[in-house]
């Protein structure tokens, strides 16, 4: 099923939710809602849902608006944080309990139930209560609650912040299988940008209720269209620079005070004139170089396979990926060489990309 | 263990024995004094089962209600009662914590007005409009009045109950299928059995050993007279009060509320044990 927000908007009063969110999902798709807390994620997932009634706007179920269909006629499935379990009922009562209000013969609702609790591999707990079972299995039990219907949607949120790290890397894994497996258009809120990087067929990074950006994973990375995306998507994050971009010569130059770097001129040429542009670059376009930029080393932290460490170029200072092997110290000096066929740059005013907005 | 381990164990339990031991000493009268012949202080001056004739004939005289009678009497308000004021109030707190309706704020301060109100300013005017109703003297408006005292708590206990039930079970047991009464009943009103059966018990206690309210609205130990009301007619100013036969009736207006409260403790009990994680 196809999924579409026109003009989205929720407001209570003067606190706003959403804030016009025009999106639009393919069938089958996954998308990820990333954005910090309080950006409107789940705002928006509920008026999916039909729990909130839009302020203003359209959503459209393969064409048809939805904005008055009750929760219950939208053939949705939810996974929740809190995984939202019915405490007095058993994991089978849990997963069946979708079947019950459909009115579905007993044979025929144990038979789908095993189903499930087969494919979340829970088939052994149906028999306890929510209490009796770890977060992790929980979490699979309310899976399974969403997935029985046999639904058209599938909306998670945070469905994974209350689990151990190394829980949260295998249940990452199974949701993606599962949804290319069975095919069903979901949408996955997320504060976290690698688990929205890493499954979604395409992100939609919110801020201030706002949609900043909709785009797949790589493009979001290497074309980031707002200073915000750029540097919301990527961890560790993208430094920024105050730069000046001049052509001399037939080549663009970034420069600000101790820092003087060539650019690509495609990228450099819609810079070039502008006065103060900000410069993005990912730590990892960074490297030790013999020639470049020289900076004084002020941290280093061990993350295993690297170090970032943190440089100072002038009154500036940037983060840098670098090899554990090189041995680098507090205080000493290097030389700093910038990947610049992957800078970005920005307009500091409207904060857009000047590379990727047209 | 060390005996100053010891001591220091025994200490919380000497305290409690110490504050509970009054209130022993007065049920254990109490029981002495009902099948004694009269009592001098904590010692029985002869064993007798008079003081229960009131089961077998009424102690007031033909005309008046037997022990039976009053006992039904009070049955019927302390369980209609428990029943009315148990479902209203999980209606009404229902809505007061879910819904967004008008005046929803306004009728919350009221309810809370109302509880804080005391009674007794208002048993004049309810006098005069039980009058006008035709109600005066007859246990339904007892009942009514009594249920109407007892609302605003039950609501507002219940409206907290509600409050605390996560906004997500609701919207996921929606989302399942269901419709808003559903959740309701069977996603909802489970989670905060507690709270009913709370309820239950305040509603049904103050039901059975309701006092003001019968006795400001029936007349006397009628037909109509609830236990306390009966219990109450024991005492006069002519003839010497009989306190062995108060006692029992005492006594036998206690043991309902305590059978009651064995049952309704332990299905507390069990209610909070198999209950949400965390909650112990
Ligand atoms: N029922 C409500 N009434 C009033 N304001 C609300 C309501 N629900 C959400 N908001 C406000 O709308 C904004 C967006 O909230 P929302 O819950 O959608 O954030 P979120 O992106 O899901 O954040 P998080 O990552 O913390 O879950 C917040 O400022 C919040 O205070
Ligand atoms: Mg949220």
């Amino acid at each position: 099923m196809k999924v579409k927000l026109e003009n989205l908007s929720k407001r209570w009063g003067k606190v706003v939710g959403a804030d016009c969110i025009n999106l639009d999902i393919g069938d089958g798709e996954f998308v990820a809602f990333l954005g910090p807390s309080g950006c409107g994620k789940t705002t928006t997932l509920l008026m999916v849902a039909g729990i909130y009634k839009p302020t203003e706007g359209y959503i459209r179920f393969d064409d048809r608006v939805v904005n008055y269909l009750a929760p219950k006629d939208r053939n949705i499935g939810m996974v929740f944080q809190s995984y939202a379990l019915y405490p007095h009922m058993t994991a089978f009562q849990n997963i069946s309990y979708p079947l019950k209000l459909q009115k579905t013969p007993k044979e025929e609702m144990k038979k789908r139930a095993q189903k499930v609790a087969d494919m979340m591999d829970i088939g052994h707990l149906m028999d306890r209560k929510p209490a009796q079972l770890s977060g992790g299995q929980q979490q699979r039990v309310a899976l399974g609650r969403a997935l029985i219907k046999e639904p058209q949607l599938l909306l998670f949120d945070e469905p994974l912040s209350n689990l151990d790290a190394r829980l949260r890397l295998t249940m990452r894994a199974e949701i993606k299988r599962l949804q290319v497996d069975l095919g069903v258009t979901s949408v996955y809120v997320t504060h976290d940008q690698v688990e929205a990087m890493t499954m979604a067929d395409r992100v939609a990074v919110m801020k201030e209720g706002k949609l900043q950006a909709y785009s797949p994973p790589d493009e979001l990375y290497d074309q980031p269209r707002t200073l915000f995306v750029a540097g919301f998507v990527g961890s560790p994050p993208m430094n920024f620079l105050d730069v000046e971009v001049v052509r001399e010569n037939g080549d663009y130059h970034a420069r600000r005070k101790g820092f003087d770097a060539v650019v690509p001129s495609d990228r450099g040429e819609k810079a070039a004139g502008k006065g103060n542009v900000i410069l993005g670059i990912r730590p990892e376009n960074i490297t030790i170089a013999n020639v470049g930029v020289s900076g004084e080393i002020y941290v280093v932290e061990p993350l295993g396979r690297d170090d970032l460490i943190t440089v100072h170029i002038g009154e500036a200072s940037v983060h840098v990926l670098s090899d554990p092997t090189l041995g680098l110290r507090m205080g000493q000096t290097v030389t700093l060489g910038f990947n610049t066929h992957k800078v970005q740059f920005f307009d500091p005013q409207t904060e857009k990309s000047l590379l990727w907005m047209d | 263990m060390t005996l100053k381990q010891k001591i220091g164990a025994a200490i919380p339990y000497v305290i409690l024995v110490i504050t509970v031991l009054p209130i022993v000493v007065g049920y254990f009268w109490l029981v002495l004094s009902s099948f004694s012949v009269s009592t001098e202080g904590l010692r029985s001056t002869g064993f007798t089962l008079s003081n229960w004739s009131f089961l077998r004939e009424p102690p007031f005289g033909r005309g008046y209600p037997s022990i039976w009678r009053v006992t039904f009497n009070t049955f019927v308000v302390a369980i209609s009662m428990t029943l009315t004021v148990v479902i209203v109030s999980s209606l009404a707190g229902y809505a007061l914590s879910r819904l967004n309706f008008p005046g929803r704020k306004s009728f919350l301060s009221l309810t809370l007005l109302l509880h804080a109100f005391p009674s007794v300013t208002l048993l004049i005017g309810i006098y005069f409009v039980l009058r006008a109703l035709g109600l005066y003297n007859t246990l339904l408006g007892v009942g009514m009045v009594m249920i109407g005292f007892e609302l605003p708590f039950g609501i507002w206990l219940m409206k907290g109950f509600f409050d605390n039930v996560s906004w997500d079970m609701e919207r996921a047991a929606l989302i399942d299928g269901a419709s808003r009464f559903r959740v309701w009943g069977e996603i909802i009103l489970p989670t905060v059995k507690p709270g009913l059966a709370a309820l239950a018990i305040f509603a049904f206690i103050s039901g059975w050993n309701a006092w003001l309210i019968p006795r400001t609205f029936t007349i006397g130990a009628g037909q109509q007279a609830t236990l306390s009301v009966f219990l109450n007619n024991f005492r006069s100013d002519t003839v010497a009060v009989q306190w062995g036969t108060v006692t029992a009736v005492g006594l036998f207006q206690l043991v309902p509320v305590a059978i009651f409260f064995i049952f309704t403790q332990d299905l507390l009990l069990s209610i909070y044990a198999g209950g949400a994680k965390g909650g112990t």
